[in-house]
């Protein structure tokens, strides 16, 4: 099996399996204030690490290119309150635009 | 306010969005039937977009499911959240599990009865579900069309689809700091280790900064 079927198919399965426990576990189990503050904050950890990965980096290589001004014009188009589908094609429109220019 | 139109214009938005994640994944070499089982197998955005992401980094397949499920964490709390008021069971406790993400929880979290709760939940679950799904599709089939992702900008697509996700979780000054950190050890950590562990790693950093109040 490809690395692409094991990985579709596996963060599938688990993905389903911590959407049910959640809903048939006890309560009390889960709602310690520490472990909700964590649960809080691990999208924040992995969507940043993830932004910084895809942008500055080409498997373990750093590198700077088109994709950064994509990033760059996303930035910009959030802080102006852009919706979501504006963000994402307005920094890939930028990038698009920087990769033939380059 | 109508719980109705509340769920259906989240259901359209949030859907059309789908179409982003059909493209970053045709995009990262993955096939249009990978993209559309994600949509319909895994269903929870922001973990779609990290197995696509950690695989487009060169991560591992374990590496991808880890950052993923780890993403998802988030919703098992929804359902714990959800489960009195949906007092569900056998089979309907298995679809509405499925449905269980941040849109379907916040829609239903934000009315006032149990009752309106309850369609807030599985109007905007299912509503989510189908046009998440069809917009899967059309977004991946349109990204196979056009050939060299890097030259339509896909290549950005991703981590600008990310940082949207990323921007109302930024609330506090603790979220500021932590991202700020993630970026630093993520990218320190690029070079000298397998590509996908310096995203994994990040989670380390939530640790200890959510552990003190």
């Amino acid at each position: 099996m490809s690395a692409f079927w094991i990985a579709v198919l596996g963060s599938s399965a688990l993905a389903f399996l911590v959407k049910f426990l959640g809903a048939s576990v006890p309560e009390s189990f889960l709602s310690h204030p520490r472990i909700l503050r964590i649960n809080n904050l691990i999208p924040v950890a992995l969507l940043t690490a993830l932004i910084a990965v895809n942008t500055f980096a080409d498997k373990t290589k750093l590198t700077l290119d088109n994709r950064a001004l994509g990033m760059a014009a996303a930035l910009a188009l959030l802080i102006a309150k852009a919706p979501f589908p504006v963000v994402v094609v307005g920094a890939a429109l930028t990038s698009a635009l920087a990769y033939r220019l380059l | 306010m109508s719980v109705k139109r509340d769920s259906f214009s989240v259901s359209i938005t949030v859907g059309a969005y789908g179409s982003a994640f059909g493209a970053a994944a045709v995009a990262a070499d993955f096939s249009v039937l990978q993209a559309c089982l994600l949509s319909l197998l895994l269903f929870s955005g922001a973990s779609q977009f990290a197995v696509v992401g950690v695989i487009a980094a060169g991560g591992t397949p374990l590496n991808a499911i880890a950052t993923s499920t780890l993403l998802g964490t988030r919703n098992g709390l929804y359902g714990l959240r959800l489960a009195p008021i949906l007092k569900l069971r056998g089979f309907k406790r298995v679809i509405a599990a499925q449905i269980t993400i941040d849109e379907s929880t916040g829609v239903a979290l934000a009315q006032n009865d149990e009752n309106e709760m309850r369609k807030g939940f599985w109007y905007t679950g299912i509503g989510v579900f189908v046009f998440w799904n069809l917009f899967t599709l059309a977004g991946a089939l349109g990204a196979q069309a056009i050939g060299d992702p890097s030259a339509w900008g896909l290549d950005a697509a991703v981590p600008a689809a990310f940082l949207g996700l990323l921007w109302p979780r930024l609330a506090d000054r603790k979220s500021w700091v932590l991202a700020g950190f993630a970026i630093l050890l993520a990218l320190t950590l690029t070079p000298f280790v397998p590509a996908g562990i310096p995203i994994i790693s990040c989670t380390l950093l939530a640790i200890i900064i959510g552990w003190r109040r």
